[in-house]
């Protein structure tokens, strides 16, 4: 059966189960368990409504459970065994692995990443949202700077291989550089440590539009007589943005900044499709990549290792939830 | 409310360009792709992108045939007789190169060291008395005095005209497999964005407007599980597949994306549910209408920006993600994705094949970029329902 008809009959099996499951089984709770009539109907109907919920629940808890719950601990228990899986060894793959040189590249680059990737992309997206909050074309602007989120990091990958391929006449860096009487061209994805910075430029353009969006919307939302308040006393556009504007959408701003540090940890198709991990440019997630398929117990140490810096973020995230509610 | 007196104009001037400096600085990737996806290989490394619009002048050399010469007779007018090949260029370079079309002669020359020593229409003396005249239509007499027995060389340089075509497209959608990997992608899309929704829908109802116990748990845990990072997964689901005899396929890989997509569903829905009127909801309760009919006739209607918010999301997701794509389908290359097809197949095999790498690349930017252009709207809706609550 070709996949387009298999996933056309997915669609239409997945659809109509769902549709059965939440209708057929709703009708087996109102008429057949608990009928709202006869001697019992009160009694009936407040035992329908405590289970309900978890009718309308259970795939989704199943789904979640199965997805994500549950690959936490199995990828914890999985990473104490060797490549085989057949051997037990304790925190074996842990050692090994803050022994290897390249994981501590990963590592490193990696806090390279978290620590620059979120800063700049908050930066533009905050300074792009101010500028373009009173241009006639403002609009226009912000939805050429947003496009690059539509597009896939391999897409992005590949369009950043135009601008820095080694050869003047197709990568845009090295034309410039020739412009200004360079010599030779040059691979700049093979310089060590800058190499990492211009991989992380492909991720800034596709972030910042995020950033952009979430943060114009903010500087809208904050309150006028505020601005009118330090305009009349005397503050100037830049005092008016620095002290009345960004102290009022912190809180935005951190969770944009979160947000994107989270993604950084979890993309790996970047630094993949351009170098491969090669010339130092290996970040964990791409690390981890290199042993999926050859060395389960290594990968899955590389995952945990990931879950582990994710952790704080996640911690702080249900706080702020449960703030909230 | 920037505008204070006196500086305003000042000051918009320096945001105007500004802004239009960023734009253009963000674009410039873009637009580097796309053009060098419609031109040809020769021309992709013979003259940079940013100057494809214009016409480049090349050199070229081409050989006249000696088997074409004819003899003059030297009769009255002309002193001495001799040997003459005439025709026209642009046959010369169709039997060479099969390319045809007319020609537009800037220059021309005899010899390898002064290729365009004469403007086109002149006469250019050569050695041993002979002369070779090419006009700028292409019409060249080349002359000797005595019998011509090698083909001899013309030089010219010519205008090539900007040339952008389909070609690139036309190839890898042909004979690359590209035409594959894109209904590979459609297949994977569409029914890992469909299901999703549908189960988040009822849970994030139950979520918002149901009281049960362990509520504020499961939202937390909702949120909890909204950065757990997907590399965790990867190895524990696809032994579990093949334990129950999934394996890797694309029922395996919806499975995925639907269980990856669910928690930010959950929220987003969940988000926008809570904020509807309760009275709608309480009034409907009070005529008699059960949660189940509460849900398909008013919350699912009412939620339309938020569903549409979250199709968008998980469409693109699914669309550009790599990871899953890879580990969760099988590795043939009938079951490739355009993402996996790019990265793994034509990265490797087509690498300085820059016309066929942009063609590949637009082709699978293409469909996300017309959702984001004529569905931004929603798009930006979700984003911020998703973000700043």
């Amino acid at each position: 059966m070709s996949p387009l008809l298999q996933g056309a009959l997915t669609i239409f099996i997945g659809v109509g189960g769902c549709v059965a499951y939440f209708w057929a089984s709703n009708v087996v709770l109102d008429k057949v368990l608990f009928p709202a009539r006869g001697p019992n109907a009160g009694r009936n109907i407040n035992r329908a409504n405590l289970i309900r919920p978890w009718l309308f629940l259970l795939p989704a808890l199943l789904a979640l459970g199965l997805y994500l719950v549950y690959p936490v601990f199995g990828s914890f228990s999985r990473s104490l065994y060797n490549r085989t899986g057949a051997e037990f060894i304790g925190f074996g793959n842990y050692r090994i692995m803050l022994g290897d040189p390249e994981f501590r590249t990963a590592l490193t680059n990696n806090l390279l990443w978290v620590l620059i990737v979120p800063a700049a992309s908050t930066f533009f997206g905050l300074l792009i949202a101010q500028l373009t909050d009173r241009l006639r074309w403002g609009t226009v602007a912000k939805s050429i700077i947003f496009m690059p989120m539509a597009i896939s990091f391999v897409g992005a990958a590949l369009i950043w291989k135009f601008v820095y391929a080694n050869n003047p006449d197709i990568g845009l860096i090295n034309a410039i550089l020739v412009a200004f009487g360079t010599e030779a061209s040059i691979d700049v994805l093979q310089i060590p440590f800058w190499n990492n910075l211009f991989l992380m430029v492909i991720l800034i353009w596709i972030q910042t539009g995020f950033a952009m969006v979430i943060l114009s919307a903010a500087l809208r939302g904050v309150p006028e007589e505020t601005i009118e308040a330090a305009i009349l006393d005397g503050a100037g556009p830049a005092r008016v943005f620095f002290s009345i504007k960004v102290p009022q959408i912190m809180p935005t701003i951190v969770v944009v900044w979160t947000t994107i540090t989270i993604l950084v940890l979890k993309v790996f198709d970047i630094v993949y499709t351009m170098t491969g991990g090669n010339f130092g440019t290996q970040i964990l997630p791409s690390y981890m990549m290199s042993y999926m398929f050859r060395d389960d117990g290594r990968a899955t140490a590389v995952a945990f290792v990931i879950m582990l810096i994710v952790l704080p973020v996640m911690v702080w995230n249900i706080r702020q939830a449960r703030k909230e509610m | 409310m920037t505008g204070i007196a006196g500086q305003k104009s000042a000051l918009s001037w320096v945001v105007n360009i500004t802004v239009l400096a960023l734009v253009v600085l963000w674009l410039i990737p873009t637009i580097g792709l796309l053009v060098s996806s419609f031109r040809d290989r020769d021309a992709i490394s013979a003259s940079a992108w940013w100057t494809a619009p214009l016409s480049v002048e090349q050199n070229f050399r081409v050989r006249a045939p000696a088997a074409e010469t004819r003899a003059i007779d030297g009769g009255f007018e002309t002193a001495i007789g001799g040997y003459e090949i005439t025709g026209n260029i642009a046959d010369l370079i169709a039997a060479e190169t099969g390319q045809t079309g007319p020609v537009t002669i800037t220059a021309f020359g005899a010899t390898a060291r002064a290729p365009v020593a004469a403007q086109p229409g002149e006469v250019l003396p050569l050695s041993r008395d002979r002369t070779l005249s090419i006009t700028a239509d292409g019409d060249y007499r080349f002359f000797a005095p005595a019998e011509i027995t090698r083909d001899p060389s013309l030089y010219f340089a010519m205008e090539i005209p900007p040339s952008f075509d389909l070609d690139n497209y036309r190839e890898i959608l042909r004979s690359d497999g590209m035409d594959i990997a894109f209904i590979n992608t459609l297949t994977v899309t569409i029914p890992a964005t469909v299901i999703p929704i549908l189960i988040a829908a009822f849970a994030a109802y139950a979520l918002a407007w149901m009281d049960f116990r362990g509520r504020g748990v499961l939202i937390a845990v909702v949120v909890g599980l909204l950065v757990v990072p997907l590399q965790l997964a990867l190895v524990p689901m696809l032994s579990f597949h093949n334990t129950i005899g999934i394996g890797q396929s694309f029922l395996g890989i919806w499975l995925a994306h639907t269980g990856f997509g669910l928690p930010l569903a959950i929220y987003l829905l969940r988000n926008y549910m809570v904020g509807l009127p309760r009275d709608i909801i309480e009034s409907a309760r009070v005529d008699g209408a059960t949660d189940f009919q509460v849900f398909t006739k008013i919350i699912l209607p009412l939620s339309f920006p938020a569903l549409a918010s979250f199709a968008i999301f998980q469409f693109l997701w699914v669309w550009n993600d790599l990871l899953v794509a890879k580990v969760f389908l099988p590795a043939s290359s009938e079951s490739w994705v355009m993402t996996v097809k790019i990265a793994d197949d034509l990265l490797g095999s087509r690498g300085g094949d820059w016309g066929i790498l942009a063609a590949a690349a637009f082709t699978s930017i293409a469909v996300p970029l017309l959702v984001f252009f004529t569905l931004q709207r929603y798009l930006v809706r979700g984003l911020l329902a998703g973000s700043v609550k």
